[in-house]
């Protein structure tokens, strides 16, 4: 996994509510069996005005002007900001990876669904949930000054803006840990191997129908 | 005092990581459904790390999504479908992974085939690279979709990091009307709570309603707890459970049968037990639902009109309406029985089994389809669910109505093969999203019933189910 620290990042908004994952990247896209290169077909639906299968070279494609990753001030952006219930839908971890691969490492929204929140963390793509009043506010700032970035520091659990103004978010111990140190978390597992298999054990005696 | 989530928990926790219970968790898992969709990327993982899968035999594979459901005698013509059923087909083969390939007859979508095999029991935990694995709550198992890192990590470990979530009881007591079905029931309950309203919830359906109905029934609705948001629904075991399990193929026989029944009676939540949250439905006030935008949220009955955004006050919400109204095609409080399907789909996870082939059987027995009507389709949940509907005559009652009668599949449920509808078309379809693209690039998708989709198909418009039975 992917480790993070820090971010000073050009900000995107994505004026949405209820974005599902089909959105984020659809389902043509799914019968790669690779895990990268979904960077180009994020939004895919949203992003282009022709329709996109893969293996079409997307340079040669034409881009939908209105969308708001098209915008030339949002060009480079690595923090995407978005609205409530972000990721619903599918548990396709290909969501994550294209945002990832796009070039996002932050997803800040006042909500996300669940499977797509977990699915972040293990490539280390932090999702960030801050109090919807914030997310407002936040909008409200990237909307009127072009350029607008923030600051996301993991160690401090803090978003900052360019006015100074902080925001602490909530991370569970174990993710944090784990972003911070890029570890690989079937590694970390393994070294409860004893314990799965003492477990299994005692869960075999109690419940033989399972093991058939 | 526990409820069913607790006691399915705690029998799976292997280790706590901060020694409390509220933190993450190393989870347990019992059975570990795979599809070609979700899985390439971790066989591929767990070969570079030079690991190997820890208990093969809680595995069971099977390709669906991207399977054509015409004739398939001769493969997968789409190459890129075909290379990624064959890269399951080809790692199932290495490890030595139970697969049902593309012509066994036991093939079919994975939530349907599970149940059906027997491979999902009581008191499990199942996992699955997708989201509609909360289906198998049906039965009082843990059954949760997951990612495809989260894939890697239970072939290598057998085990999940997962923070337990809130429990949520959704009580729908007294009787349903008639034509009335679990698919309106999960509409009605995802209408009042919202598609996030069961966010960070596990959901336990209960109450003289839910008692009522089939397994079928049940596993539509816990089909549709992710489309609440919760990542896990579930019933508790009864009778129906009981019998719908005994001598399926993967189940236990014998005395381990009867142990394992004496077992399963035990999973359902004490009687005191208490829940972070409870929704209450009347079971006599749910209506047919149609859904009318682009979220499973955007749903109304059957009776009803398509809303007006200007009525809205809510400025996020007022532009979501009018952005979902721009898509779908339709005008503020246009009637549902005015709106016209181009296609009909009955099929995907939630409704293509025995039960609900043979409950649109019923509405379309004699009948024809609309003429207005392009396409409609039947695509069965398994070779299985079609064997049966054959031998009891339902192709040829869908057929001599102007149905298609397909090979089971996941189908245009998400549109992976060919199944698809084309920009600006319609389609009633018994399946659980209309996001927008869903069923097809600028396709429209209204969730409904299987009655009500196929009293669409006969009708040309949606019509009141309960005004035809």
């Amino acid at each position: 996994m992917k480790k993070f620290l820090y971010c000073d990042g050009l900000v995107a908004p994505l004026d949405r509510a209820n974005v599902d994952t089909d959105a984020i990247i659809p389902k043509q896209f799914l019968k790669s069996i690779k895990r990268s290169g979904f960077g180009q077909n994020l939004f895919d639906e949203w992003r282009y005005l022709d329709h996109g299968e893969p293996g079409v070279d997307s340079s040669r494609r034409k881009p939908n002007p209105d969308f708001i990753l098209n915008q030339p001030r949002y060009l480079g952006a690595e923090i995407l900001l978005a609205r409530a219930n972000f990721g619903c839908g599918s548990s396709r971890e290909h969501a994550p990876w294209a945002l990832q691969d796009y070039g996002f490492k932050v997803i800040i929204a006042p909500s996300f669904a669940d499977i797509f929140f977990n699915n972040c963390f293990k490539i280390g793509l932090l999702a960030i949930g801050l109090d919807s009043s914030v997310v407002d506010k936040l909008f409200d700032e990237v909307n009127a000054a072009e350029g607008y970035r923030l600051t996301v520091d993991l160690e401090a659990q803090s978003v900052r803006t360019p006015h100074g103004e902080s925001f602490f978010f909530d991370i569970d111990p174990f993710r944090k840990y784990s972003l911070l140190n890029g570890l690989d978390e079937i590694g970390l597992t393994m070294q409860h191997a004893e314990q799965i298999a003492a477990f299994e054990a005692r869960h075999a005696a109690s419940q033989p129908w399972l093991f058939q | 005092m526990q409820t069913l989530y607790d006691k399915l928990w705690q029998s799976h926790v292997v280790h706590e990581k901060s020694g409390k219970p509220d933190g993450m968790a190393l989870i347990y898992i019992d059975r570990h459904l795979v599809h070609e969709v979700t899985s390439p990327q971790a066989f591929e993982g767990l070969k570079l790390a030079g690991r190997k899968p820890w208990r093969l035999k809680s595995i069971l594979a099977v390709a669906d999504h991207n399977v054509p459901t015409t004739e398939r005698a001769h493969g997968i013509t789409d190459p890129i479908s075909r290379l990624q059923v064959e890269t399951l087909d080809q790692n199932c083969q290495e490890l030595g992974i139970t697969e049902f390939r593309m012509n066994d007859r036991r093939q079919g979508i994975v939530h349907v085939i599970g149940p059906e095999q027997g491979a999902t029991l009581p008191g499990m935990t199942v996992v699955c690279g997708d989201s509609h694995t909360s289906t198998h709550g049906a039965f009082a198992a843990l059954a949760i979709g997951i990612g495809t890192s989260e894939v890697e990590h239970v072939l290598a470990t057998q085990c999940l990091w997962a923070k337990k979530a809130k429990a949520l009881q959704v009580l729908v007591e007294g009787e349903l009307g008639h034509g009335i079905s679990a698919k309106d029931i999960a509409l009605a309950i995802i209408g009042e709570i919202g598609t996030a309203g069961g966010t960070g919830y596990a959901i336990e359906f209960a109450g003289s309603a839910i008692r009522s109905l089939s397994m079928e029934g049940r596993m539509t609705l816990c089909n549709m707890a992710i489309e609440a948001g919760a990542r896990a629904g579930m019933i508790a075991v009864d009778d129906t459970t009981i019998e719908y399990l005994q001598s399926r193929p993967f189940a236990p026989k014998g005395g381990l049968w009867e142990k394992a029944v004496a077992h399963w009676r035990t999973l359902k939540s004490d009687e005191h037990a208490t829940f972070d949250k409870v929704v209450r439905l009347d079971a006599a006030s749910i209506k047919p639902q149609v859904t009318w935008g682009t979220s499973p949220e955007m749903v109304t009955t059957v009776d009803g009109k398509v809303p007006d955004p200007s009525r809205i006050s809510d400025a996020v919400k007022r532009h979501d309406m009018e952005h979902a109204l721009q898509y779908m095609g339709l005008a503020p409080n246009t009637p549902i029985s005015d709106i016209h399907p181009d296609k009909i789909f009955i099929g995907s996870c939630t409704n293509s089994r025995i039960e609900d082939l043979r409950v649109a059987a019923e509405v379309v027995k004699g009948r024809s389809i609309a003429p207005s009507i392009k396409l409609a389709m039947v695509v069965p949940g398994s070779g299985l669910v079609k064997y049966q509907a054959e031998q009891e005559g339902l192709d040829k009652i869908f057929r001599d109505a102007g149905f298609e009668w397909r090979e089971p599949g996941c189908s245009m449920c998400l549109a992976m093969n060919e199944d698809r509808l084309a920009p600006g078309e319609r389609c009633a379809s018994t399946s659980n999203r209309n996001f927008e693209g869903r069923q097809g690039p600028g396709g429209r998708t209204h969730l409904v019933s299987p009655a009500m989709a196929a009293a669409a198909a006969i009708a040309g418009h949606f019509v009141d189910i309960r005004k035809i039975y």
